[in-house]
């Protein structure tokens, strides 16, 4: 009985196999593709060296004074020495601490809510903390902690406590208006669908106007609010509108058996709501909320419009300063940075959250 | 008490409440706004609306003049508003398609480079890049005596673009005949083609006999009517030029930085139609002889179309809502003037914002109304 010995295939020639296939597929397949490739290296070309002698090679970076920068490349000092005016504004410098605890205090609680392995009690308790807590250090008053006016909040600090208070006030809001345009009560429905689109009607400049000019109209004589909680309104009522429509989208994704299913069991309203759909719709929603507190995040760049000094404000209060006129150039690439930076890592983490989640149990 | 425990008994109490709730809620609220207006001695109503405004405003693209009222202002406001926003859509939709189809590209330099565009554009707020382009882009052009000058009819300099400007003069309405007539033309030759290429299978050039159709007749208008129109070229005199069209630095700053922006989120809604479609329609198509243009332009894009439109649509809305950011630069839009200007002036607040907001809100309602009938129309109608 003749014996056949498996062969061991041969290697594909070697126009088909390592880089030089890779280049061949990817980027000279046909002769369009080759015209694109030399056309978008070009372009590349023209933008690239600039770039990286602006930013790095020609930059200054070492240096006190303007005078220090001599270059054609950005002039990296002017940041580094604005850099306090960037993240806290004009926080005094003897409480700079209490500004510095409030961000370790939202590293930490996100670290927390990020971790997989935290309790889902304590990440709940930490994040609807986040807010109180920050805005009682900031603010003090208390504690034998001397009080700081919110006039003196400023830059990277002030957008984050606007977005943190913004994303944290808004989800709670937004769930009632998402069950109350599902629900089956009329006048609730009406009432939410009305909020809703209302919101969502109009750009978020108008409603920050509407909180800054006419709210202080609609309270007694004697209430009158602060500036940055004016813009904390605005920020959440508009926000809330958003995560009502995320989250409805993901009541609707529940098949209908589990409302039922919950019924079923004797579950009340809220109960049901609590245990059995909203966990489940929420879990759908979340790419869609992240994306929309990505927009909450570039959209508290607005508050500059209605005179907060956010970390977007900064650039024009610092390009003016006498010794250092005509830097917004640096001023604008820095905070440009800065936002993409805290975008960016929330939009990752939203894709891993996507994955992770998709336990995609229906079919 | 038992009655409590019937659903139908405690919905209409829920409802009862919240409606008692939210009237007070409004009386409350009203009759404090009305004391503090009091108190404070604003006017109320809209009677201002008919007042003299005694403002300036740098663009207006209808009449406005030393007389002009509040109601003017809003008016050249949105004027101003829609005029930013369809420039803004048009450049996007453009824009947004390059780099939709960049992204999918088989060209991997081609599609990373799209994919870098749409990564650091749309994480970068939309404020930040129209002030970038207006402090730092538009600012360092040159200044006038030193401007940019492209075969001397286009000048780029500190006050911002100008180009020719097209003077009709009488007789002009034989173009807008033209134009009229050739729109016509090409719904009938669309309906014929189709017509035989339902019954006989032949194919027509369709969109390049009505594009030809489109340019000819106007031109042959244009001609027939002895050359009623001619372009009026910017000059340089004195200290500035005069004549042509002029694209102010805040116009294009929030133009730029709208088309920029938005075109990432219709470049993301391209491409998400397109991958939507289901791979076996791919693969069906080539199975049928398909070319890889054919199963493009027949199986793929009207499937993915219907995908993309809605969040293509709803960007524009963004884009519409976003031109309310020129109060940072200052271009005259809506919120701007009215709600900016005439608001400071009058002291109106309630009003000026209300009116605003409304103004919005309709423009929104409109376009949701035609989205709800595209949508309808566009509905795979299954058996």
């Amino acid at each position: 009985m003749a014996v056949y010995s498996l062969k061991t295939a041969k290697e594909p020639p070697l126009g088909e196999r390592g880089a030089v296939a890779w280049i061949r597929h990817n980027l000279l397949s046909s002769s369009f593709n080759i015209l694109f490739t030399i056309l978008s290296i070009y372009i590349l070309y023209k933008i690239l060296p600039p770039l990286a002698h602006w930013l790095f090679l020609d930059a200054d970076f070492v240096g006190d004074k303007k005078s220090d920068c001599g270059g054609d490349g950005a002039c990296w000092i002017f940041v580094f020495e604005k850099l306090k005016m960037f993240i806290y504004g004009f926080y005094p410098q003897a409480e700079l601490w209490r500004a510095n605890l409030t961000i370790a205090l939202g590293g930490a609680t996100v670290l927390i809510a990020a971790l997989d392995r935290s309790p889902k009690a304590l990440k709940i308790i930490t994040i609807l903390l986040l807010p109180i807590v920050s805005v009682v250090l900031l603010s003090g008053g208390y504690f034998g902690l001397a009080h700081v006016e919110t006039n003196a909040w400023g830059g990277l600090l002030l957008t984050l406590v606007i977005a943190t208070v913004g994303i944290v006030l808004s989800f709670p809001i937004g769930v009632l208006f998402a069950l109350g345009r599902q629900s089956k009560l009329p006048i609730i429905k009406t009432l939410s669908v009305f909020y809703i689109e209302l919101i969502r009607g109009v750009p978020l400049i108008t409603v920050l106007f509407m909180a800054s000019v006419v709210l202080p109209l609609f309270f007694p004589e004697g209430i009158d609010f602060d500036k940055l909680i004016r813009a904390l309104i605005g920020i959440t009522l508009f926000q809330a509108a958003y995560v009502a429509e995320n989250v409805r989208g993901g009541l609707q994704a529940i098949p209908k058996g589990q409302y039922e299913a919950a019924d079923a069991m004797g579950l009340t309203y809220w109960k049901s709501m609590r245990l059995v759909i909203l966990p489940q719709a929420i879990k759908v929603a979340i790419p869609n909320l992240v994306g929309s507190f990505i927009s909450l995040f570039k959209d508290t760049s607005l508050v500059m419009i209605i005179g907060l000094f956010d970390l977007l404000s900064m650039v024009k209060l610092t390009a003016n300063d006498r010794d250092w006129l005509g830097m917004d150039t640096e001023g604008f690439v820095f905070v440009a940075i800065v936002y993409w930076i805290f975008n960016f890592t929330m939009s990752r983490y939203s894709k891993r959250l996507e994955r992770k989640l998709d336990t995609n149990n229906r079919d | 008490m038992s009655f409590l425990r019937n659903e139908k008994v405690r919905g209409i109490l829920y409802q009862l409440i919240t409606i008692i709730g939210f009237v007070v809620f409004v009386f409350y609220i009203a009759q404090n706004t009305s004391h503090n207006i009091e108190a404070r001695g604003i006017k109320s109503g809209l009677d201002f609306m008919n007042t003299t405004a005694g403002f300036d405003i740098t663009e207006t693209p209808i009449a406005y003049g030393h007389n002009s009222t509040h109601w003017d202002v809003f008016k050249v406001g949105l004027a101003n508003t829609l005029i930013i926003s369809f420039f803004g859509i048009i450049l996007t939709t453009i824009l947004g398609l390059i780099i939709g189809v960049a992204r999918l590209s088989s060209n991997w330099i081609i599609s990373h480079m799209a994919a870098g565009y749409i990564e650091i554009f749309r994480n970068i707020p939309i404020l930040l890049q129209i002030l970038f382009w207006y402090n730092v882009v538009l600012a360092s052009m040159p200044s006038v005596r030193h401007s940019f000058s492209f075969f001397d009819s286009i000048f780029i300099n500190q006050r911002g673009i100008f180009i020719p400007n097209p003077i009709f003069e009488d007789g002009s309405w034989l173009i807008g005949v033209g134009f009229v007539a050739a729109i016509i033309v090409g719904w009938f030759i669309s309906r014929w083609a189709k017509k035989r290429h339902d019954e006989t299978g032949k194919g027509f050039p369709t969109i390049w006999a009505n594009l030809s159709i489109l340019i000819l007749l106007p031109l042959l208008a244009y001609f027939v009517a002895g050359e009623p129109a001619h372009l009026d070229y910017p000059a340089l005199k004195g200290f500035n030029f005069s004549g042509g069209k002029t694209f102010t630095p805040e116009f294009l700053a929030l133009l730029f930085a709208l088309t920029i922006y938005t075109a990432t989120f219709i470049a993301e809604a391209i491409r998400s139609g397109i991958e939507a479609v289901n791979k076996g329609q791919k693969e069906a198509a080539t199975a049928l002889g398909l070319t890889p243009m054919q199963s493009l332009k027949l199986v793929v894009l009207p499937q993915a179309i219907r995908i993309s439109i809605p969040p293509i649509i709803n960007q524009y809305l963004n884009l519409a809502k976003n031109s309310s950011l020129a109060a940072a630069v200052g271009y005259p839009e809506l919120v701007t003037v009215f709600a900016g200007t005439s608001l400071n002036i009058t002291g109106q607040a309630l009003e000026i914002i209300g009116i605003t907001m409304l103004t919005y809100l309709i423009i929104s309602l409109s376009v949701s109304v035609l989205l709800n009938w595209f949508n309808n129309k566009m509905k795979i109608k299954e058996r």
